[in-house]
């Protein structure tokens, strides 16, 4: 790739406790936890590119640290250190967003970046319409017109096959993975250069996964919108993610072409995960 | 032994404190201050908000007018007035015009206010955000970030299930261009008169520990979208069937005796007033 990056994430490390003498700065640790203060390493010194219209795979067990990643990059919570360049937006072009203000992060979050939340209890009002949840984040953007609203959830909402008859619905009447379609919907309504998508087919049947991953697929297809998919699942990864990023106990052990991985990979972790899936 | 009472119930100390909310209110048009609020002789939820602030302003010369729901004779009214009126002896109104300090539960008086006069009103709920966001840390966050969207949704919703903005009462309004603040529940038809209003309002809710203001002179705008702009209570042909006053906030009532819809001044004073005047009118007309 010889593009710009979009995106770049540099030693981007989250910490949950306080440290000690015994661990500080990530040493004697039980894989990602210190014994002796409590301190758990989610991140450590994650950095990486994501080219524009490119699908990043996540893939790591359980605990390695995706979805405080994820959190981190989408300002949900806050970085212990480490930066973001947005390069390609020319106001911020050599600013590490974390340094900014959180109304200049909730903007960023508005314009250029939709979530699709691991759990859709997150990402979406339950109790509000389907609609509305995708007019939501049309409002955050800084729109004032109920009739484009309305008009723009519609599409999404046929986009991702939820029938036009159930959109003023709430999400908390439909089945898992409508309402991860309506989390995509809404994630896509402000039109963002870059989605995050954190374990979007987990907890779903087979076949409702498929779907879920064909749309994903199809999103990058016709619209050419950059991801970050984060999944534990092998299976999703190789199906979505020209590049992939192996992640343990918080850090990257392996990165590269999602096929290279698949077919040799070099780290003693990977190899195990791959072979299983075989 | 007579224990000895306080001027308007509170000592010093406790009135000195409630100002000084109410100063920072003024300072911060919209923005809700935090008290702490005082066990009242009236259970909280029925105006010690309003009346806590009443109390911390009130002085031997004020005029007090108390009304509920537009009604100076109601029972809460009534008993606001006698706690008032026991421990500091002021005159006590119907005709807002006579009033300097006027407390009110749901309704702005129909007579303009001036510059003279203070408005307390009493506020049950004062957080417009509390339907999207139920913790106050958050809420409190949203508000020092301009972050609105979920006062917006709300309405967006309303307009999906209503096709309109469909806020009984208590509609949200933009101060200052700043805050976005519950009104209280007025009736949509008085939100026009916090905007550039000559007298000072004040918000006060017991139960939730807030006070905040509308100064004098401030903008007050309601929300509403691009494609639906807000609109007011609409009475449109009907008049008070007492006094004959339109454009003015009327109740529905069905008249007893043939069962038709009639409709009345909500503002009980206001219609009184009206009805002396025609009354006067009638009787220099026989007599010239
Ligand atoms: N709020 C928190 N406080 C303390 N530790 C936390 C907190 N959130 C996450 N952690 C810890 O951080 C580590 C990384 O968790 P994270 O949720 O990021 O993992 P993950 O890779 O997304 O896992 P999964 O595949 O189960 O979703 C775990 O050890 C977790 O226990
Ligand atoms: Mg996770
Ligand atoms: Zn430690
Ligand atoms: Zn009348």
């Amino acid at each position: 790739m010889h593009e710009a990056p979009l995106l770049r994430v540099r030693d981007l490390t989250k910490q949950f406790g306080e440290a000690c003498s015994s661990c500080d700065g990530g040493e004697n640790l039980e894989k990602n936890y210190c014994p002796t203060c409590g301190t758990v390493y989610a991140c450590q010194n994650i950095s990486f590119d994501l080219y524009p219209g490119e699908i990043l795979g996540i893939v790591g067990e359980s605990g390695s640290g995706k979805s405080s990643m994820m959190q981190c990059l989408y300002f949900d919570s806050e970085v212990t250190s480490g930066a973001v360049y947005l390069d390609h937006i020319p106001a911020l072009a050599g600013k590490n967003v974390f340094a900014l203000s959180s109304q200049q992060k909730r903007a960023i979050r508005n314009q250029q970046y939709g979530m699709v939340y691991q759990n859709p209890i997150r990402g979406l009002k339950m109790d509000f319409s389907s609609v509305g949840n995708i007019a939501e984040k049309l409002i955050a953007a800084g729109n004032r017109h109920v009739g484009d609203m309305e008009a723009v959830s519609k599409s999404l909402l046929e986009h991702v096959h939820i029938p036009l008859f159930r959109m003023k619905e709430e999400p908390r009447n439909f089945s898992g993975g409508m309402q991860q379609r309506v989390q995509i919907a809404k994630a896509l309504s402000n039109n963002p250069p870059i989605l995050f998508l954190d374990e979007v087919t987990t907890g779903l049947d087979l076949s409702v996964q498929a779907n879920v991953l064909d749309l994903i697929k199809g999103i990058q297809r016709d619209l050419g919108i950059s991801m970050i998919v984060v999944s534990h699942d092998l299976a999703v990864i190789r199906m979505l993610a020209d590049r992939t990023i192996v992640m343990l106990n918080g850090s990257i052990i392996e990165d590269g072409l999602t096929d290279q991985i698949l077919e040799d990979p070099q780290h003693a972790y990977t190899q195990q995960l791959v072979y299983s899936l075989l | 032994m007579k224990a000895k009472t306080h001027f308007a119930f509170f000592d010093e100390g406790s009135k000195k404190e409630i100002r000084r909310a109410l100063l920072k209110a003024v300072a911060i048009p919209g923005y809700q201050v935090p008290f702490a609020s005082r066990e009242m002789p009236i259970a909280r939820g029925w105006g010690t908000g309003g009346l806590q602030i009443t109390l911390s302003l009130i002085g031997k010369q004020d005029v007090l007018k108390v009304i509920d729901q537009g009604a100076d004779e109601s029972v809460n009214a009534v008993s606001i007035k006698k706690l008032i009126s026991k421990t500091t002896g002021v005159r006590l109104v119907e005709r807002t015009e006579d009033a300097t300090l006027i407390q009110s539960r749901h309704r702005i008086p129909e007579v303009p206010l001036t510059k003279n006069q203070i408005l307390v009103l009493q506020v049950p709920m004062p957080e417009p955000l509390r339907g999207v966001e139920a913790s106050e840390y958050q809420t409190k966050i949203l508000h020092s970030e301009e972050d609105y969207s979920g006062a917006w949704l709300q309405l967006f919703e309303q307009v999906m299930k209503y096709g309109k903005t469909a806020t009984g009462a208590d509609h949200p309004v933009y101060v200052n261009g700043r805050y976005i603040m519950a009104p209280s529940p007025i009736p949509r038809f008085d939100n026009p008169k916090l905007h550039q209003s000559d007298a000072l309002i004040l918000f006060g809710a017991g139960r939730e520990k807030k006070i905040y203001a509308v100064p004098p002179y401030a903008d007050v705008s309601s929300l509403a979208f691009d494609d639906y702009p807000f609109q007011v209570e609409s009475f449109a042909g009907e008049n008070c069937h007492l006094c004959g006053a339109e454009n003015v906030f009327l109740d529905e009532l069905e008249d007893p005796v043939t069962n038709e819809t009639i409709y009345q001044c909500n503002d009980t004073s206001y219609c009184l007033e009206r009805l002396n005047e025609n009354e006067e009118a009638e009787v220099r007309k026989t007599y010239a």
